[in-house]
């Protein structure tokens, strides 16, 4: 197990490396620069701002010398964020994005399960359609729609809860977020989980436990759900990859100062160091939520093998 | 084998009054079972037989309170003078698994992969027993000793993938007796094992059930598990009883018209001799195939020998049977000869060494050697009309016929395998596993073999059934001139069609010879112990 891990991590520093190339390259390809602006700058400026930023130098130059100082953890300024470096950023937008992505994902992981499994228990009756028809619409409505809709419903008309901003992370400020963020993946969860507990249900194994008498939840939760379980968590892994990395249109509409803005900002304003950034922080996230799935995987099913 | 008591009415634990089960479909209610009674007394054992649709499952399903969620039975189930089929839920689960238990066909997939076994025997004891999980697991050691699992302890944290179908079975058969009940209902519980494992199942609850006292409902299709085991029959057909009586009786002098026939399904008859001096078809000599098991990361990998130095020879016309039970390498020898799989040794087919040819030069082969498998439901296509599914075949090697002249043929090879050439344009979907074992031998037909290898083409399907599909092998192989391999386990089977046969076992040739000498007299002594297991207990009527 331990020698697993250890073994997983370590082929993640290739992927990785191939990872920072590859986006590294990509980013310098799309035309313009950090500092072309509206209005051009002069000539003079322009030319000390490339050489401090050592924009001024040959690509491959460039490129060794990010990798330089990647490899001893910097990340480097950030080329509009004056000021900051990149891992300020981070540091101070990442905890916020983790907050709103873990109660998100926490939330959907359970409500979906919960609906999912009611839905497929009563399988072609009307909670069933209720809950499948709600599933499809939290599935089509963009999180775009539904985020002003809660934040004018509940932080205007009724005044329940702040319509927007962080206030230092306060937990009223947190729920529209949450819940914004969760509702698609509610909807994806139990549309997992119903179909997967409808065939966990049927199988023979769930006949035997219903035939000796087991009780309602033994037979549900310890026999079927834990069978059922696995493709929500395939699924929860890059899901959880996605969220904790912070969503645009929701940290955007709710004015949370999150990462998830970065990704879009730093890749418009050409903000080389932003992006490559944004592009580690995310392929670490989706290195180690893989890696947890795979272990849940081991964990849950007793035929799956790590090696 | 003990006889029918003639009781009285305290002694009935099961008493099946009236029962009608009938599902909802898309096409209206459909009626399984048609108001049967069925009484079952202590300590006596009735086979209910019957073949597939005949509503005998279902009849147990509704009494368990398991049929699916279309599914609803009217009538009365009485155990001890309370009607299951009333019974709240809570009431249901106090009965079920502790006084009425089941065990199924499916001993591969009847236990939660997820558990150890362990756990799942202690469950019913726990739940049923009142017993901690502590007492439950020394109870569950004794219980799987009580079912003769070699190394018990062992067995006992194991998941259920890493025991075999048998042990899987004795698992069931363990728990079904974990609470001391009064009911065994046995759902075709041998079906799905090989004929030695099969017999020693039977031995098994037979005598369990002398030691216990407890009542054996065995369904099934096999009749001779009825004549070995069975008190008293009753033959079900189309969700009806049509006959009831005590075995040595019915047998001896079965009354309905359908029970002789049940009784005659035995597949019989021989295959007519081939002369000598016909050419060979197949030879093959020295044949090997094994396979590279990784066991980890850096550990050298084991080689499995799945077939090991088999050589034989088959003359056209000629059928050889070749004789095994499941990981024997039969099948594997199949593929290998066909070349699906890679191999040592040579294969010469019609004089031409085939032996790992590539794909290119097996095309022009392959029409002349065809393959039907054993599973008529999971080999066709869901997607494609039966026409579509026949003609397959002609596309690839006669790319120069019109869509009509396929057709035409299409038409022809349904009629050669008794199909009405209308069916062309259904789904496999709308046909019973008999008919569509007859379509996959009509995707065959079409082509024109010389070689057909038929992998357990008849060991999913009825008795009844098999005895056409047999019927049917014998006069399109002498008709075409066809030379067979027949993989099987079922001696009788292959004792109605086989010229000669190979027994295998672990992946060598035990046994070969003419079939009739070696029914005769088999020479070694695995040969033997696979006659008794397969033929006794029907030799002994």
């Amino acid at each position: 197990m331990f020698g697993y891990v250890t073994r997983r991590l370590l082929t993640a520093i290739p992927t990785l490396f191939l990872i920072v190339t590859g986006a590294f390259f990509l980013i310098r390809v799309a035309p313009g620069g950090p500092f072309n602006l509206e209005r051009p700058l002069e000539a003079k400026v322009m030319e000390n701002l490339n050489r401090i930023y050592h924009l001024d130098k040959p690509l491959w130059e460039q490129y060794l010398y990010y990798l330089g100082n990647l490899a001893l953890g910097d990340f480097g300024p950030s080329f509009v964020y004056r000021d900051f470096s990149v891992a300020e950023l981070f540091a101070s937008g990442l905890p916020v994005s983790i907050q709103i992505g873990a109660g998100a994902l926490v939330l959907a992981l359970v409500a979906g399960t919960l609906l999912g499994i009611a839905s497929a228990l009563r399988q072609n009756r009307p909670t069933d359609y209720g809950i499948v028809g709600l599933a499809t619409l939290g599935i089509t409505i963009p999180t775009f729609v539904i985020a002003p809709l809660l934040s004018l419903v509940f932080g205007v008309w009724l005044g329940w809860l702040p319509a927007g901003g962080w206030g230092d992370g306060a937990w009223s400020y947190k729920v529209l977020p949450i819940v914004t963020l969760a509702l698609p993946q509610i909807a994806v969860v139990t549309r997992l989980t119903r179909g997967a507990m409808i065939e966990a249900m049927r199988s023979h194994h769930i006949r035997t436990a219903r035939a000796y008498g087991l009780k309602p939840w033994t037979v549900v939760v310890v026999h079927a759900l834990r069978s059922a379980i696995l493709p929500v968590v395939s699924y929860a892994g890059p899901a959880a990859a996605a969220l904790l990395t912070g969503s645009v249109v929701v940290e955007t509409i709710f004015g949370i100062p999150g990462v998830g803005r970065y990704f879009v900002q730093a890749a418009l304003n050409r903000d080389y160091t932003l992006v490559m950034g944004t592009v580690i922080v995310i392929a670490i996230f989706i290195i180690v939520f893989n890696l947890v799935v795979d272990l849940l995987y081991a964990l849950i099913d007793p035929r799956v093998r790590l090696g | 084998m003990a006889q029918a008591k003639t009781t009285e009415d305290s002694d009935l634990v099961l008493d099946i009054r009236g029962l009608v089960v009938s599902f909802a479909t898309n096409d209206g209610e459909v009626r399984a079972v048609r108001g049967i009674d069925l009484a079952v007394r202590k300590g006596e054992t009735v086979a209910v037989v019957g073949e597939s649709g005949s509503g005998k499952s279902q009849t147990m399903m509704a009494a368990m309170g398991l049929l699916a969620d279309n599914g609803r039975a009217t009538g009365e189930v009485l155990y001890r003078g309370r009607n299951l089929l009333a019974l709240r839920p809570k009431a249901l689960n106090a009965v079920r698994g502790a006084k009425i238990t089941m065990i199924f066909q499916e001993p591969m997939t009847s236990l939660d992969p997820l558990y150890t076994v362990e756990r799942q025997l202690s469950e019913p004891l726990v739940e049923h027993g009142g017993l901690s999980w502590k007492q439950a697991s020394a109870r569950a050691l004794e219980l799987l000793e009580l079912v003769r699992i070699p190394d018990p302890a062992d067995k006992l944290r194991a998941y259920p993938y890493e025991l075999s179908g048998g042990q899987r079975q004795r698992v069931m058969i363990a728990m079904a007796l974990a609470n001391d009940p009064d009911v065994l209902i046995a759902d075709e519980p041998t079906t799905a094992l090989d004929v030695t494992t099969q017999a020693q199942i039977l031995d098994l609850i037979a005598d369990l059930q002398k030691r216990t006292g407890v009542a054996v409902v065995f369904i099934t299709h096999d009749l001779g598990i009825v004549r070995r085991i069975a008190d008293r029959v009753v033959v079900m057909k189309d969700g009806e009883v049509v006959e009831t009586g005590a075995t040595d009786a019915l047998f001896a002098a079965p009354r309905e018209a359908y029970t002789r026939m049940l009784l005659d399904a035995e597949p019989a008859g021989r295959k007519d001799p081939v002369p000598e001096s016909r050419p060979i078809v197949v030879g093959v000599q020295k044949l090997g195939v094994s396979f590279r098991i990784q066991q980890g990361f850096l550990k050298p990998p084991t080689i499995l020998k799945a077939v090991d130095d088999v050589s034989l020879t088959v003359r056209e016309g000629q059928t050889l049977g070749i004789v095994g039970e499941s990981g024997s390498g039969k099948s594997t020898l199949g593929r290998a000869l066909l070349q699906l799989l890679p191999h040592s040794g040579r294969v010469q087919f019609e004089g031409r060494d085939i032996s790992n040819a590539d794909k290119a030069a097996m095309r022009s082969i392959r029409r002349q050697m065809q393959l039907v498998f054993q599973d008529p439901f999971g080999s066709l296509s869901p997607r494609m009309t039966v026409g579509q599914i026949v003609t397959e075949g002609l596309l690839v090697h006669e790319p120069s016929l019109s869509r009509r002249e396929r057709d035409l043929r299409a038409c022809a090879a349904l009629e050669e395998v008794s199909l009405d050439p209308s069916v062309r344009n259904r789904y496999p979907h709308e046909f019973s596993g008999g008919q569509r074992q007859r379509i996959a031998i009509a995707r065959t037909m079409v082509l024109k073999p010389r070689l057909v290898v038929l992998d357990e083409p008849t060991s999913a399907l009825d008795r009844t059934i098999q005895k056409q599909i047999v019927d049917l092998l014998r006069d399109l192989q002498r008709d075409h001139g066809l030379t067979y391999l027949f993989i099987s386990h079922d001696l009788a089977v292959v004792r109605a069609l086989a010229d000669t046969i190979i027994v295998m076992k672990g992946g060598r040739v035990v046994e070969a010879g003419p079939a009739e000498a070696v029914f005769a007299a088999p020479a070694d002594p695995y040969t033997r112990e696979l006659m008794a297991a397969a033929l006794a207990p029907v030799a002994a009527g």
